[in-house]
């Protein structure tokens, strides 16, 4: 393992592990392996757009929507206070494995829900639903607005930023702390705002 | 702000005042989406009035115009990592727009509603890669 790791020197932040400072994994910032799949199920997508095919969209919507939401809920809400309570040699080393593929899996699976989700509403006729109803749509268009904010604003630029400061050769850990702080809230926050997006979803779906 | 770089960089440290970019393009972003939930809220076929989308997305391109003034005028940067970052997250939401715009056309979206559409996704592609470089940039060390 020696020569796949650096250590982390600076004294910010004691070194929780006896016997030395924290130590980095050698690790992808984006995992390249992962890349045809993301390929795979883009193209796929863009298949069944045009081929207006109603079985894949709803395919692609639900289980997209379904694991997006999920993942949110269980990374905001499961697993950031577990790792607000880990060591930082913990933190290094479970971020350094879980960052890389959160970099690919959520990008896709928000393509994959929405594109899928917007054609889908195309075709069951949701579009041109008069209001009162309308204001499910539209509270489902604000809601996933105001978590593309949060996500692509302050979630994906911290998630980035500490993968490039764990291939320093000497990473800040306090820098690291504060980035994975609001990495950790602002799933947090998505995670909640999809309850919302579960209520909405399935109201639209039993009118 | 953040002290200095265990290896003594010039990383984001006291003293140094970097612009609001990130905020300023959160705040581009909200615009953007605040523009898309307009033209959206509208049953079809029916469409928004366009006057407040066109407004909304002039204050978007405003907003980016800022920032990229903003982030010209920054000495002592991580440029490397700004662009590296930079051109890598412009492919991948050039890519996530470009699908944007296909489904819009496929859909035969109205000309003017697809314009003001258009316009709003650039801004997408561009405001997003400038706050991923930007955050990325501002820890790293300036090279010499």
């Amino acid at each position: 393992m020696a020569e796949s790791t650096r250590m982390v020197t600076s004294g910010t932040v004691a070194p929780p592990v006896a016997g030395g400072p924290p130590v980095v994994p050698e690790f992808q910032i984006v995992p390249l392996q992962g890349l045809p799949i993301v390929v795979a199920v883009v193209v796929f997508l863009i298949v069944a757009i045009a081929g207006n095919w109603l079985w894949a969209l709803d395919f692609f919507h639900v289980v997209g929507g379904g694991l997006w939401t999920g993942i949110d809920l269980f990374v905001g809400l499961i697993i950031g206070p577990i790792l607000g309570r880990m060591s930082v040699q913990a933190r290094i080393e479970f971020s350094t494995r879980f960052m890389p593929k959160m970099l690919l899996i959520m990008p896709t699976l928000v393509t994959m829900t929405l594109g899928s989700g917007w054609q889908l509403a195309r075709h069951l006729g949701n579009l041109s639903v008069a209001y009162p109803r309308h204001w499910w749509l539209t509270a489902s268009y604000i809601v996933v607005g105001v978590m593309a904010v949060i996500a692509l604003g302050l979630l994906e630029p911290a998630n980035l930023a500490v993968l490039f400061e764990l291939k320093k050769p000497r990473p800040d850990p306090e820098l690291i702390a504060r980035l994975m702080k609001r990495f950790i809230y602002t799933a947090g926050i998505t995670g909640v705002m999809q309850v919302a997006t579960l209520v909405i979803m399935t109201r639209i779906t039993t009118w | 702000m953040v002290s200095a770089g265990p290896d003594g960089a010039a990383v984001d440290r006291p003293g140094r005042t970097l612009p609001p970019v990130t905020e300023i393009g959160i705040a581009t972003l909200a615009v953007i989406v605040a523009s898309g939930v307009y033209l959206s809220a509208y049953p079809v076929p029916r469409h928004a009035p366009y006057p407040a989308a066109i407004a909304l997305v002039a204050l978007a391109y405003l907003g980016e115009a800022v920032n990229i003034v903003l982030l010209l005028r920054i000495r002592d940067f991580a440029w490397d990592k700004f662009v590296l970052v930079g051109r890598w997250a412009l492919l991948a939401y050039s890519i996530a727009a470009g699908m944007l715009e296909y489904v819009f056309v496929r859909d035969h979206t109205p000309g003017r509603t697809l314009a003001i559409l258009s316009l709003a996704l650039v801004v997408f592609a561009t405001d997003i890669p400038i706050m991923l470089a930007f955050t990325v940039a501002r820890y790293q060390p300036v090279p010499d």
